[in-house]
């Protein structure tokens, strides 16, 4: 059995349990594996810091909680600090670059994207962490990129199919360019600067 | 019969177990839904209100949830099938007319998604403490039926089947989820209409002149006669004959309660339902339901590489109990091991079946999350020794 | 001269309104001279005059004295729980919306343990037909006081005399929405019979408050004689006064008792408007609830 688990944060309003939902969708329902997402309620999840955790393994998930995430999606400032500590040693952490400014430690795989600054670009703050997605699902490379596309696609208002994918597709292309073929090293020294 | 199909939306879904439960009332056939809002359980009627004007369904969001409990039970006199949705504080106060479901033998259905308590307790937060207030909550003797779903999937599956017990027996069904199940998303398969079986409502074909709303058939259960068919019934909460009419008189008791707790006892076969797994040779028993079955078989695991046999009966239906089935296994086992989001209740239960023959271990979670798998594991080692 | 049980029987069933009545339940419970059911006998007869189809119309009581009435007439009938008929009689009517639904309730029932119930659905205008007979006490558990009795009247949990406000029911009803209010005394039998008749073609929630008698607890704690001086009290207290102020029709204790039609007036009922605001915002995707004969699976 391998099981991943996945902590996403960010401030209400910023779409993290949707962000969480078309994760758990893209892997359960396109990619046939098991995922079980668990979101923050209450009133922690009206404001500040909400959170959406997933637990996704290629069995049956026996225990639907996660404590020491593998990957860490970080869209506050807020998230970072409640949550920062439980990310594993060699956990990913995949966050708001213009939002979040990460202490990282040495050798932990980072990823930052300015997901709110293109989601302006292409004209609708709204689909931020729809940019957050596709550069989640081209650098943590959990489920394919494909799945990811189609979950999104799937799992957004009727009418907003287009905007969602180019939101999605500039988040791949963020990572492209920005970390490309050598994303290893790239995020080491991404690492080293913090 | 099969599912009307404007209720069943079939496909492979990505759904929490407060939306899955909803949609198995729809597949169900539930048309008319009356609740009140009440943390974690009000996605379920959100649900069920954005679907229902599509399927010729009402929805009401009443002013309480006494209010709502003598609505589904009302509506359910007109032959439409009723759900209403809750957690513990809400379920307190329905006990009041979920004892008038009982009396009236009313079909329908009570989600309770469970959360901590007692009181306001951890409304956000996982617990399974009101296992006996399904058994024992509302004044008076009676039986219903209860189950606990342990995934999504299984709050639309059993759904179904909480729906078809009410009907086949005419009792209110309890459907014991939990805040954990309620909120987790998962993959939900909702199978084609004409795959599920539903059980209409019972209706009687004599005229009005020869039915009597309250004589049983050869199962215990009375046929139906729903408002506005031109049968002039009478119903009451009071003890009453087979015309309806109210008797004041230990005879008409001694007539009718039995009957009422008979025709669950009787079928206990029929209604019973649980998974079981290597309870053959095992000297350990699990006894385990709802979330906290998931989170046992981990504990399983680990006490097995460890070398200890141990079985599992999962119970799907949790009322009425498997008595005989427990007390069977009492004499070929060394221990029970019941883990239970509470300080105590379904042990009770096992205890009492356990007859003193198979020692019994609570391993008790007061509520707010979920037990760790080691603590299971170490009372199941405790429990071999 | 002596008659035989055949003969009381034979001319029990001639009774004009023996058709809406279960007279295999005869006799009654209720007390000699209690106005229950003269109230009973006025609604029969409206049922009657108004050509209700009695397989289409439902009653619903709680539990009370009032609350017996449920179980003698010849209707679909429900015995429901105390202060709960209001919320079982809206899951009946929403069930199957064609069926005229009745509460015929006590004040303690309705007002008192069920007051919350009432006021919600005056506010969503229900169709329900809500008859609140008042005898300003709690009859059936022996004369314990109620939301209704007057201040100084005697109860036997104010022995001292009631020093708590009552309601003024026709004004609580008319401030939550209700649509058609009125209020008589069980003296008045035509002019409360041409009321319960007038309301059942109405549409909404409509309450109508009749004040009855208790000579057996209310009476008697209060030294206000025999039935037949309650009743000549009613003729000499009671004021009409179509078109009053619901605000002004407050009862004092063995003061002047305001009776008439308060208020009349035409909205549609609450599943009236559901299924206009549905069909309005929904269009074709909107499935009404069928008219006719609820979800059955056949």
């Amino acid at each position: 059995m391998s099981r991943t688990d996945i902590r996403i944060t960010g401030f209400g309003g910023q779409g993290v349990v949707l962000s969480g939902y078309i994760i758990g969708r893209a892997c359960a329902i396109n990619a046939s594996q098991h995922a079980t997402m668990i979101q923050s309620f209450g009133p922690e999840a009206r404001g500040s810091a909400c959170s959406a955790t997933l637990a996704i393994s290629d069995s049956e998930v026996l225990y639907p909680y996660i404590s020491r995430p593998d990957v860490f999606v970080v869209m506050s400032t807020e998230g970072y600090d409640k949550y920062r500590d439980e990310l594993k040693d060699d956990g990913i952490l995949v966050y708001e670059q213009n939002l979040v400014h990460p202490t990282l430690k040495e050798g932990q795989p980072s990823f930052g994207v300015p997901s709110t600054r293109i989601a302006e670009s292409l004209g609708r703050t709204i689909v931020q962490n729809i940019v957050m997605l596709g550069f989640f699902a081209a650098s943590a490379q959990i489920v394919s990129r494909e799945d990811m596309r189609d979950a999104v696609k799937s799992s957004v208002p009727p009418g907003t199919e287009e905007l969602n994918l180019k939101a999605f597709d500039a988040g791949c292309a963020h990572f492209d360019e920005t970390y490309g073929e050598k994303k290893e090293e790239v995020g080491a020294a991404a690492a080293n600067q913090g | 019969m099969k599912a009307d199909p404007a209720g069943v939306l079939t496909g492979a879904h990505y759904l929490d177990g407060d939306f899955a439960c909803g949609e198995g009332a729809m597949a169900a056939g539930c048309r008319f839904t009356a609740g009140y809002p009440i943390t974690p359980s009000t996605e379920v009627v959100e649900r069920i209100s954005r679907r229902f004007p599509m399927m010729g369904g009402t929805f009401i969001q009443m002013e309480d949830e006494l209010a709502s409990m003598a609505a589904v039970v009302g509506a359910s006199w007109t032959g439409t099938k009723c759900l209403t949705v809750t957690s513990g504080p809400g379920f307190s106060l329905m006990m009041e007319n979920i004892g008038l479901g009982a009396m009236m033998e009313t079909p329908l259905v009570v989600v309770n998604v469970q959360r901590g308590g007692p009181s306001t307790g951890l409304p956000t937060m996982t617990g399974q403490a009101d296992m006996m207030q399904a058994r024992w909550g509302s004044h008076g003797d009676y039986r219903l039926i209860a189950l606990s779903p342990q995934s999504p999937q299984e709050s639309f599956d059993l759904m179904i089947d909480a729906f078809n017990l009410s009907e086949e027996y005419r009792v209110p069904v309890l459907f014991m989820m939990d805040e954990c199940v309620g909120h987790m998303t998962e993959k939900v398969v909702i199978p084609p209409a004409d795959e599920i079986e539903i059980v209409p409502r019972k209706l009687t074909d004599k005229p009005p002149g020869e039915f009597l709303p309250y004589k049983a058939n050869g199962n215990g259960v009375p046929e139906f006669a729903r408002a506005g068919d031109g049968y002039r019934f009478h119903t009451t909460g009071l003890t009453h004959d087979e015309r309806g009419y109210p008797v004041m008189s230990a005879e008409c008791q001694e007539e009718l309660i039995p009957r009422l707790i008979n025709k669950i006892t009787d079928n206990v076969d029929k209604i019973s339902r649980f998974d079981e797994e290597n309870t053959d040779g095992a000297d350990v028993v699990l006894v385990t339901y709802g979330i906290t079955a998931r989170v046992a078989r981990m504990g399983i695991d680990m006490a097995r590489k460890k070398g200890v046999k141990v079985g599992v009966i999962r119970l799907i239906v949790v009322w009425p109990f498997p008595e005989q089935h427990i007390r069977d296994l009492a004499s070929k086992i060394k221990a029970f091991v019941v883990p239970e989001i509470n300080l105590g209740q379904m042990v009770l239960e096992v205890e009492r079946c356990a007859g003193g023959k198979a020692e019994t271990i609570l391993v008790p979670h007061a509520g707010g999350g979920v037990h760790n798998p080691q603590d299971i594991c170490d009372a199941i080692l405790r429990a071999a020794k | 001269m002596s008659v035989t049980i055949e003969e009381v029987e034979a001319a029990a069933q001639k009774h004009p309104v023996a058709p809406y009545l279960r007279m295999d339940r005869m006799p009654h419970i209720w007390c000699p001279t209690c106005g229950i059911g003269t109230v009973m006998k006025c609604y029969a007869q409206a049922l009657e005059e108004a050509d209700v189809d009695m397989d289409k119309a439902a009653i619903v009581s709680g539990i009370g004295c009032t609350g017996r009435v449920a179980g003698y007439m010849n209707l679909d009938a429900f015995h429901s729980t105390h202060g709960r008929a209001i919320p079982f009689a809206t899951g009946v009517k929403l069930g199957r919306p064609e069926l005229l639904v009745t509460v015929f309730s006590g004040d303690g029932d309705l007002s008192g343990i069920g007051g919350n119930h009432f006021i919600h659905a005056a506010r969503r205008n229900m169709d329900l037909l809500v008859i609140l007979v008042n005898n300003f006490i709690y009859g059936m558990t022996g004369g314990q006081n109620a939301p209704t009795t007057p201040l100084t009247a005697k109860s036997s949990t104010m022995p001292f005399g009631n020093f708590e406000e009552p309601f003024n029911l026709p004004h609580l009803a008319a401030s939550c929405g209700a649509v058609y209010v009125a209020r008589w005394t069980c003296l008045h039998t035509r002019r409360l019979t041409k009321s319960f008749q007038e309301a059942i073609d109405r549409r909404g929630f409509r309450f109508i408050e009749v004040i009855a008698p208790c000579s057996t607890l209310y009476a008697r704690l209060n030294r206000l004689g025999s039935g037949f001086d309650l009743m000549r009290f009613y003729h000499d207290s009671a004021e009409i006064k179509h078109g009053a102020d619901p605000k002004e029709v407050g009862i004092d204790f063995q003061d002047k008792i305001i009776c008439g039609k308060f208020i009349d007036e035409d909205r549609p009922a609450m599943h009236e408007r559901m299924d206009a605001h549905y069909k309005k915002v929904l269009g074709d995707k909107y499935v009404p609830m069928p008219p006719e004969g609820g979800w059955l699976h056949e």
